[in-house]
């Protein structure tokens, strides 16, 4: 499992206040989302590496991550620059590619990877759990938090019943391979899982019964606003504020 | 009459399962009674309907015939088990059902919170709780990265929380260290509620409860001691 893998630490970042970098993470996102203009991604692009830095990951780990986020975005490059409408640029064969066509998967591939930076080093570096309670005084909807925290609940054991189920076909000697016996076992599997989830929700809804649950759920974990989260939300605000202005305002 | 009050009798109830393919019920006019202070330990064989008739008790399964009466109210509808389930605390067979908090703390208030009690109140509570349970280190820790001896332990504290007048255990030793038992024993004996306890396990039962039922064919039968239902499972 791998959730909350980045968020052991000690950084600057490790210690902000979560409502902080969560908005910090959301106006970034956003404005990188739709911005296109070269020196405000080149701008993304170096805010994204400087939060890395103070977060002080493991380049490691975090390259790791960007090249599963890469290997969606390989097919683009395969397709995109030859169905973009626009200016020849060279042919392959029947196909031809066009300029704008390669800017813009260009866009795409830098625009992607400064979220997805961005979010590891903000987001990546908060548990989950805190995320979530952090969430919740953001006023985001309950239920959206507790969807979130019963999916990070119960991945858990959904992960350890897959692996006990595996691990019950391979000391039988089940080895998968391209025939009907090996889709209709894996079938077999996932429907287990499914029936398995089906049951435990039920469960759970009853031992909640149980606890006189109806309909409410509570937060307990508060967040104290310090003076270095703010001033670090300034200089955020101010760097995202400056980004969108490369893009909106500042003519040639 | 001399005798302490009945706060729980089941009278002639009978369920069965729609899917079930033999027809024969699970539980078939079974009547089962528990005095203020009991301490009942129940043995069946598995699939003799041990965890249907606490579910049954706490009103998460509707009987298809007979009474249920829990302090001296006869139950029939949802809202009639909001109290029992007040009063009655459930340990689920598995803990993972129980614990769906991020947090120990979160789950163990969670049930203070439900009957009314404010955040400061449902903490304190917590905190108590988990101290006197000598469990206090685990307040901040995450209920899934727990080992399955300490969730059974902490299962237990979040329905000590709502204080119930009476607990019911659902195999509350399966998978559990010798350790774990033995402080799970100390808990329940060392407390003075009343309490039912489903369980395979007769070393344990010997030791927590005095009052023994069979469960079997879909009927409980009382014995006198422990002994006579070794033989019968």
């Amino acid at each position: 499992m791998h959730i909350d893998n980045f968020a052991s630490g000690d950084s600057l970042l490790h210690r902000l206040d979560p409502r902080v970098k969560i908005i910090a993470a959301m106006f970034f996102s956003v404005i990188v989302a739709v911005a296109d203009r070269p020196l405000c991604l080149a701008a993304a692009i170096c805010f994204s590496l400087a939060l890395l830095l103070i977060a002080r990951l493991s380049i490691r780990e975090v390259l790791l991550r960007l090249l599963a986020v890469n290997a969606f975005i390989f097919f683009l490059w395969l397709f995109l620059p030859f169905t973009y409408g626009g200016e020849k640029l060279f042919s392959l064969g029947p196909l031809t590619a066009t300029r704008e066509g390669i800017i813009y998967v260009f866009q795409i591939t830098v625009k992607s990877n400064a979220i997805v930076v961005a979010l590891i080093a903000l987001l990546g570096t908060t548990p989950i759990i805190t995320l979530g309670h952090a969430l919740g005084h953001l006023r985001v909807p309950s239920k959206l938090i507790h969807l979130l925290f019963f999916t990070v609940r119960y991945l858990q054991v959904l992960h350890l019943e897959y692996d006990r189920l595996r691990a019950a076909m391979r000391i039988r000697a089940f080895r998968p391979g391209t025939n009907l016996h090996t889709y209709r076992s894996l079938a077999y599997l996932i429907g287990m899982l499914l029936v398995k989830s089906f049951d435990r929700a039920e469960r759970i809804r009853k031992a909640m019964l149980c606890r006189g649950f109806h309909g409410e759920f509570y937060l307990l974990s508060h967040f104290e606003l310090e003076r270095i989260d703010l001033v670090m939300f300034l200089i955020m605000m101010v760097v995202v504020g400056g980004m969108a202005s490369l893009q909106w305002i500042i003519l040639k | 009459m001399d005798n302490p009050e009945v706060i729980i009798d089941l009278k002639s109830v009978s369920f069965g399962y729609d899917g079930n393919q033999s027809q024969r019920p699970v539980l078939h006019a079974l009547n089962f009674r528990v005095r203020r202070g009991d301490r009942v330990g129940l043995i069946g064989p598995n699939g003799s309907g041990k965890t249907t008739l606490f579910h049954l008790l706490m009103g998460l399964l509707q009987p298809t015939q007979g009474e249920i009466v829990v302090f001296g109210k006869k139950r029939q509808h949802e809202k009639d088990f909001r109290e029992v389930r007040e009063k009655i605390g459930l340990l689920f067979q598995d803990s993972d059902d129980q614990l769906f908090c991020p947090t120990v703390a979160e789950d163990v208030a969670f049930g203070p919170l439900n009957l009314g009690k404010s955040q400061e109140e449902a903490l304190e509570i917590t905190r108590q709780l988990l101290r006197s349970l000598a469990l206090e280190e685990f307040e901040n820790r995450l209920t899934y990265k727990l080992s399955g001896g300490e969730k059974r332990l902490i299962s237990l504290a979040t329905v000590l929380a709502m204080k119930p007048e009476v607990l019911v255990l659902d195999e509350p030793t399966t998978g559990l260290d010798e350790d774990t038992v033995e402080r799970l024993i100390q808990i329940l004996t060392s407390s003075n509620l009343t309490y039912v306890i489903a369980s395979h396990n007769r070393d344990f039962l010997s030791k927590t409860t005095d009052i023994f039922y069979h469960l079997g064919g879909g009927k409980v039968e009382r014995r006198p001691n422990i002994s006579a239902i070794r033989q019968v499972c």
